[in-house]
């Protein structure tokens, strides 16, 4: 009901705008609010997009707004609901379907945003997006994981700096050979970083999975099936990069990703939104090439963050938080996106260019999409908890890795079916 | 009367103990170095915030560097000033309510009697049963639905009075003779003026006790502003600070830095007002 | 209006003024107070993420808690962090208090010393342990340990030395506090009980258990239940020393930590209602306790 009425309020204010046409400037300044969660190369292209976009439309004034990723969600659903907060807001694709659950973003308005020209535009992934029929999000950038390497330390460690890992073999053969320990045993440079609160949770989850012949979940994500011989295998791999192979140490200097920029990691795991703050890094030589094989199989795992207006934008708000929205998903937008944070565009056109796909940062990323999977989270928390608790049973309790596989496997599904059921 | 008015058993056991014995030496060296080890993790902090990253991992106290750039980059980069003025506002606000408030309800129920007044006395000290926790979700809901949340009042509003600091003003106005008031009362002093100038003035080290408590309480207040405040304008202090740190971790020198603001403030105000804080601590631990 | 006050009593003038005086303050407490009590025992009974209607389901949330093992754990970490932090803060504040009472020489000092930590704010004090408890190459406490070629500790990434861990510095935090307290109720031993057990003979460890223990009693009750309320309601440190998680394993999430997720995370009103009713029990029977032990003196 309140969905039928925030739609005709979206109409009516498209109507309006374009009834009143240039006459809008005259109008009083409109106000909206933008919302995305903390990470400094997104705040500083956002910025500088907001900037052009009041260049484009002195009436809209756009408030920038962030917050930490662990409070982002539970800030967005607590605004709305409440009249407060964002009119267009930043999302991660697994978060979607709660949020058009539970009524707090709108379908996005065809006149912007038309039905067609969305599948042609970008990837297939915007159907994700799509709910009856009607797109509720469109997204900037993709992302994608590779395999970052520390050039210096390859050479130190008597390696072709310029050969980096294809497979996992080659991967522990390479980090064995990079770490170092102080005189007690202590490891003071890893050879590869292990970190499950970064992006080594989706690496087990869609790549290693598979990698080791498996499917995380069934086709229809309904169903986990990684308590199977190749979740097993997964995780025995991983958990072995410590215990047994000795290359790191997980929370090494308590973050993966400030290991590597400290130059204090050999390989590190990550996606392409790292690529902003490594080249910013000086002093640091490092390459970056696709997520390494097994028996001749790659895989990747993809994720998208996208734009929606909110339930809480309408009338002029709603008009104004459409143009916002299409500006932020132009093509200039897109490029200056990447320039900036090192993510991918989401308009096929745009990533797919023979420029992009060979280039040295960008082109492992991009190749690595042709072979990704988009985890369906219900909820993207809860299940990075079960599998970083799966790593912590083993890695601290001393659980077998089959029982801590069965464990994950089975609170995972009760989560699913919880989600499902309601 | 006052624990502060006390002498201390060393004053009075000076006969005691007037010859220096190597056991009091020892004793006196273990104390002192227990209270360094005290401040270490604050000399630490300190000292890491003034040092370059390339510094930050040497176990060297003095900077061989000093710098202030840390501190610089948090003022130019974020929003630490306004948190800064947040807290201020709200400790200052909500320490100037309690102090009248909790003065005047502990005066009426102490020196006024009328029907009611004991089941508003046990009612209010009930009140000191209930955890803030359990609050926290109705007062979010309160908040959520009258349009509270992000805004000053919408963080000070479950702290404006205190059960606690009621009982303890309640307990010290026992102490005001009641001739006084009677006097006050003949001079043509209306009830107001009685409790504004006469009773007051003499609980001065009890009301400065409660607001030194009830500043601190506000200034380091953690749980509430969290959930009350999703608008970065409007944080206070501590919640800045763990945004701050969580988005700025594992460049520690910075994390430093920015802790190092939100204590030295209290840490200032703790060595020019020793004396008053350290009685006021006595004082609770004597009358509550 | 005037005429009428003025036709009052004494007594009726004053009653007038009183609950002039007291008509904000009963407003405020009844509304901020007892209102948002009753409320949380009623959204107990109640199933409700924020957004819908709240449906009525009877005791199963408290069947639900019954049943969640996470709770159990959770309950069990939050007594760990009482029945540690309680004594070992009550004996280190009292041993220091005793000593430092005796001494003359720089007394002020010494005890400021000791009171500075309670000055600051746990929030920032969180992060500045949880840089100290790192592993090498970039922790204070395990490059130290290095440094003097001792095995180094896993702290914060241990089930076992986690909780420790995040409760140091809170009893650090806290310790001043206590010790000042203490020294209050050591200045308020009348110095005549002294003397007269010296003139019995008494030696200074008979003096200590005989006389200034005992005559402490009020004093250690006072900071028992302090101390006790406040780890049991123990969050900042936690919050900010793992991430939010209270993990490893949740091994370190103390009710309040899974409260804040349960109402604030996972938008369940009625659960996380049900479990602050519980808290709300134990602090209580805690204050109760305390009431019961006072009286009996």
């Amino acid at each position: 009901m309140l969905r039928r009425f925030g739609r005709a309020m979206a109409a009516a204010a498209v109507g309006i705008a374009v009834a009143w046409g240039g006459s809008a400037s005259a109008q009083q300044k409109v106000t909206i609010e933008y919302w995305q969660y903390f990470f400094q190369q997104r705040v500083t292209a956002v910025d500088k997009l907001i900037a052009e976009f009041k260049k484009q439309n002195p009436d809209i004034e756009v408030v920038h707004n962030h917050f930490p990723y662990a409070d982002y969600r539970t800030k967005v659903a607590a605004a709305i609901p409440a009249g407060q907060g964002p009119d267009v807001v930043q999302l991660f694709y697994g978060w979607l379907d709660d949020y058009i659950r539970e009524k707090l973003i709108q379908p996005l308005p065809a006149a912007q945003f038309p039905i067609a020209e969305m599948e042609q535009r970008y990837f297939p992934i915007v159907q994700a997006m799509k709910r009856d029929g009607q797109y509720y999000a469109v997204p900037t950038a993709v992302r994608s994981l590779a395999l970052f390497w520390n050039k210096r330390l390859y050479r130190e460690a008597g390696l072709d700096p310029e050969k980096p890992p294809q497979t996992l073999d080659e991967m522990v053969e390479h980090a064995k050979k990079i770490v170092k320990r102080d005189r007690n045993g202590n490891v003071t440079t890893a050879g590869m970083t292990i970190d499950m609160t970064a992006q080594d949770h989706h690496w087990i989850r869609e790549v290693l999975i598979r990698q080791f012949g498996g499917a995380p979940y069934s086709a229809d994500s309904r169903k986990v099936t990684y308590d199977s011989d190749a979740g097993r295998k997964a995780l025995q791999f991983y958990v072995d990069l410590q215990r047994v192979h000795q290359v790191g140490t997980n929370g090494f200097m308590d973050e993966s990703q400030a290991a590597f920029r400290a130059g204090r990691a050999g390989i590190h795991l990550d996606g392409s939104f790292r690529l902003g703050a490594l080249q910013n890094q000086r002093g640091l030589e490092w390459g970056v090439t696709e997520l390494p094989a097994q028996d001749g199989k790659r895989s990747n795992f993809a994720s998208y963050w996208v734009n929606a207006v909110t339930s809480k934008a309408t009338g002029p708000k709603a008009e104004a938080a459409a143009k916002f929205l299409q500006f932020m998903v132009s093509d200039a937008a897109m490029q200056l996106w990447l320039a900036e944070t090192g993510e991918l565009p989401a308009a096929k056109a745009a990533a797919l260019s023979p420029a992009n796909l060979a280039h040295p940062l960008y082109g492992p990323f991009i190749r690595g999409l042709d072979y990704a999977a988009a985890t369906e989270f219900v909820n993207e928390t809860a299940q990075r908890q079960i599998l970083i608790d799966a790593v912590d049973r083993v890695l601290l309790k001393n659980q077998s890795v089959a029982d801590s596989v069965k464990e994950a496997a089975a609170a995972e599904q009760k989560l699913l079916d919880d989600h499902h059921r309601k | 009367m006052t624990a502060g008015a006390l002498p201390s058993t060393a004053a009075r056991g000076a006969v005691r103990f007037k010859d220096v014995r190597p056991g009091r030496i020892v004793a006196w060296t273990l104390l002192a170095m227990g209270g360094i080890a005290m401040v270490m993790p604050l000399v630490v902090m300190i000292s890491t915030s003034l040092k370059y990253p390339h510094e930050v991992y040497d176990l060297n106290l003095i900077p061989v560097e000093p710098t202030l750039e840390n501190y610089l980059h948090i003022f130019q980069n974020t929003k630490f000033l306004r948190w800064f003025v947040n807290s201020l506002i709200i400790s200052i606000l909500t320490t100037a309510s309690v102090v009248f408030f909790d003065g005047l309800v502990g005066y009426v129920l102490c020196k006024f009697s009328f029907r009611g007044r004991q089941v508003v006395f046990v009612a209010i000290l009930s009140t000191l049963m209930i955890p803030t926790e359990m609050l926290v979700i109705p007062w979010y809901l309160m908040a959520r639905d009258f349009g509270w949340l992000n805004s000053v009042w919408g963080i000070m509003f479950p702290g404006i009075m205190t059960g606690f600091g009621t009982f303890l003003m309640r307990q010290f106005f026992e102490g005001v003779p009641d001739d006084y008031i009677h006097a006050a009362r003949i001079d043509g002093l209306n009830e107001f003026q009685i409790w504004w100038r006469i009773a007051m003035p003499l609980v001065t080290p009890a009301l400065s006790a409660l607001a030194i408590f009830t500043f601190l309480g506000n200034w380091t207040a953690f749980l509430w502003p969290l959930i009350a405040t999703s608008n970065r304008d409007l944080y206070t202090l501590p919640v800045g600070l763990a945004s701050f740190s969580g988005e700025f971790a594992t460049e520690w020198e910075m994390v430093m830095a920015g802790a190092s603001l939100a204590t030295l403030p209290t840490l200032v105000f703790f060595l020019i007002f020793q004396r008053y804080i350290i009685r006021g601590v006595m004082l609770t631990g004597v009358k509550g | 209006m005037s005429g009428l006050y003025g036709r009052l009593s004494i007594a009726g003038k004053q009653a007038v003024w009183a609950w002039a005086f007291l008509a904000l303050p009963v407003l405020f407490y009844v509304v901020i107070r007892f209102w948002p009590t009753a409320d949380s025992f009623l959204i107990s009974f109640y199933s409700w993420n924020l957004l819908g209607t709240p449906r009525f389901v009877g005791l199963d949330n408290y069947v639900r808690m019954w049943s969640d093992p996470t709770f159990w754990l959770v309950f069990r970490n939050t007594f760990e962090y009482l029945i540690i932090g309680t004594p070992v803060s009550i004996v280190v504040a009292f041993v220091i208090a005793y000593y430092l009472d005796q001494v003359r020489f720089a007394h002020g000092l010494i005890r400021a010393l000791y009171f500075i930590p309670f000055m600051t704010t746990a929030v920032a004090m969180a992060w500045v342990w949880r840089w100290f408890y790192q592993p090498v190459p970039i922790g204070v406490f395990n490059n130290l340990l290095s440094e003097l070629d001792l095995p180094t500790q896993p702290f914060l990434r241990s089930t076992e030395q986690a909780l420790p861990s995040v409760l140091a510095p809170a009893i650090w935090a806290g310790l001043g506090f206590q010790v000042v307290i203490f020294l209050a109720g050591l200045r308020a031993i009348p110095e005549s009980y002294y003397e007269a057990a010296r003139i019995d003979g008494a030696g200074k460890w008979m003096i200590l258990r005989r006389i200034t223990i005992p005559l402490l009693r009020p004093t250690v009750v006072f900071l028992v239940v302090i101390s006790s309320i406040g780890f049991l309601r123990i969050f900042d440190q936690v919050f900010n020393m793992t991430d939010g998680s209270g993990g490893p394993l949740n091994s370190t999430k103390p009710l309040v930590l899974y409260i804040y997720e349960t109402a604030f995370q996972s938008y369940q009103m009625g659960y996380a209602a049900a479990q602050t009713v519980v808290l709300f029990t134990i602090l209580l029977l805690i204050t109760l306790l305390q009431l019961w032990l006072l009286r009996s003196k």
